[in-house]
């Protein structure tokens, strides 16, 4: 262990953390959406690059880091609603290939629309003032902006559950992720709430991505490798599953972090080892239902 | 109250309801019987909208329901308790009660709903903070009723209520279905248990492949053993 030191270890176990908040943000609108709607957004990762572009030209237009807090899951939220709404919901009734190629074919047309408005090239994306340096977190000095990532995915994660378990609109979601016709029968406008989920899951997912650009810049590319890395997360995690995509975010993120310290030629890897190790010993992920994919 | 005429309708290319006609009037209770596959819960799901192809007209409260979604049918007073899945799992029995009452213009009244059905159903009183699907199912079919009339509709329909439930709670179910009719409460029900059934109803249709093939008052029903014969054992 020479050179590897406890305190290195622990820093990079809070690294790793911080890159699974963004995997938890990520995966969280995924599973939202995959476990009310059925539908396999592949678009995601394009909301996640378009919420880091908003937050760019926010930047450009004179706006500051806080703005960009509030308004890039607003206006990503709106294109999540005008895309469902007028793209995905023709395609409901028709099995989940159709909402999962328009969304396939729709993120390719998102990314070269941003490669067309802002280059192809990446543009860096400067850390906020305020939240530039680093602090003592007793194992040694932290960027102070990775923990406040980390705090910002905490306070959306008790938004998201509170909103969940303590509203009405809430109820209506748990209850509909498991059985639609009942919800249904009971009065309820079941497109309007997809409508919805829809729109929350892709304004959380470009929170992600404005989250996201001061640590790793931003290029159109961007969404692509989050996507891939979120899929292991959901599966890890269990189909649908919200508390799975938390617990399995974080996981990914320590396993990335810790196998980049340990063996950085692994790093790309060890999380799909992850993913089939867990596959092997439960199908469903750690909190998925058994079966619901059949 | 519910004037369903010449329905038809069809899973995918099968046409499983012929030319179905059906009234009810306010405060009845109207017992639909028949063998299986008979067409009994296709009706009940064809008048609640959950059937892609349907044609024919249904009134109720004298406007037509053909061509709206299930969740306005709800809101002009309509209930409908499905035979089977009928208990979201990973809900509480007070957050199944709440579900009964997110669309419904009494929302605001939930506190003093649920308490006035907890007094109804004394069983789900005891157990309101429970996960619902730990019940035995004769609870959790108690929960569903629970849940369709707490919005306090004008017409209930209900799939096989009593299929799968012990004998004592099926009783007090069927006294409860009287004490609705009572209130004034409308009662389309579907039952395998035929002489209970007509026991309580005031009328009957008996339904055969897809399409009405007798119909009589209760009373007359249960004394046509013929009738019962032909079209209802099993």
């Amino acid at each position: 262990m020479d050179g590897l030191s406890f305190d290195l270890i622990a820093l990079q176990l809070f690294a790793g953390l911080a890159l699974g908040a963004i995997y938890v943000l990520f995966a969280i609108g995924l599973s939202l959406i995959f476990g009310m709607l059925t539908v396999v957004n592949f678009a995601h990762g394009a909301f996640y690059m378009v919420g880091a572009y908003v937050g760019v030209y926010i930047l450009m237009l004179g706006g500051n880091f806080w703005i960009c807090l509030i308004a890039v899951p607003l206006a990503v939220g709106l294109i999540g609603l005008v895309v469902e709404r007028f793209l995905i919901r023709p395609l409901y009734g028709r099995g989940m290939d159709y909402p999962l190629l328009l969304t396939f074919g729709l993120s390719y047309v998102m990314v070269e629309l941003v490669r067309i408005a802002f280059g192809k090239t990446g543009i860096p994306f400067d850390t906020p003032d305020i939240l530039q340096g680093a602090v003592d977190i007793g194992v040694g000095y932290f960027p102070l902006y990775r923990l406040f990532v980390i705090g910002a995915a905490a306070v959306v994660l008790l938004a998201l559950w509170l909103f969940l378990e303590r509203t009405s609109f809430g109820l209506i979601i748990r209850a509909g992720a498991r059985d639609p016709q009942i919800v249904r029968v009971l009065g309820v406008n079941v497109a309007q709430v997809w409508l919805i989920v829809f729109g929350i899951g892709t304004a959380i997912a470009g929170l992600a991505g404005l989250l996201a650009a001061p640590l790793q810049g931003v290029i159109p590319e961007m969404g692509g490798t989050i996507l891939a890395e979120a899929f292991v997360v959901t599966v890890v995690g269990g189909m649908g599953s919200i508390g799975g995509a938390v617990l399995a975010g974080l996981l990914v993120g320590v396993v990335v972090s810790m196998t980049s310290l340990f063996a950085p030629e692994m790093g790309k890897v060890s999380i799909f080892a992850l993913m089939a190790i867990v596959l092997i010993v439960r199908p469903q992920g750690f909190f998925g239902r058994a079966g619901l994919m059949s | 109250m519910l004037r369903i005429s010449q329905l038809n309708a069809w899973y995918s290319a099968s046409h499983v309801l012929q030319d179905i006609s059906i009234e009810v009037a306010k405060g009845e209770i109207v017992c639909l019987i028949g063998r299986n596959g008979a067409g009994k819960t296709t009706t009940l799901k064809s008048v609640m909208g959950l059937l892609d192809k349907t044609r024919g007209s249904v009134l109720f409260k004298g406007r037509e329901l053909m061509g709206q979604p299930a969740h306005t049918r709800f809101a002009l007073g309509l209930a409908y308790v499905p035979e089977e899945r009928r208990i979201v799992q990973g809900l509480s029995v007070r957050e199944n009660l709440r579900l009964g009452l997110v669309a419904s213009p009494q929302k605001k009244r939930e506190a003093e709903l649920i308490d006035g059905i907890a007094r109804i159903f004394p069983r789900l009183a005891e157990r309101l903070d429970q996960e619902a699907v730990t019940m035995s199912g004769g609870e959790q079919q108690m929960l569903a009723i629970a849940r369709a009339m707490i919005s306090k509709p004008d017409l209930i329909m209900l799939d096989e209520p009593s299929e799968g439930i012990m004998p004592v709670l099926v009783d007090e179910m069927f006294e409860l279905f009287r004490a609705m009719k009572a209130e004034g409460t409308t009662v389309l029900l579907v039952e395998q248990n035929v002489e209970l059934a007509l026991d309580i109803a005031d009328r009957a249709y008996v339904l055969d492949q897809g399409t009405v093939v007798h119909q009589a008052s209760a009373r007359e029903l249960l004394a046509d053993s013929e009738i019962k014969e032909r079209y209802c054992s099993v």
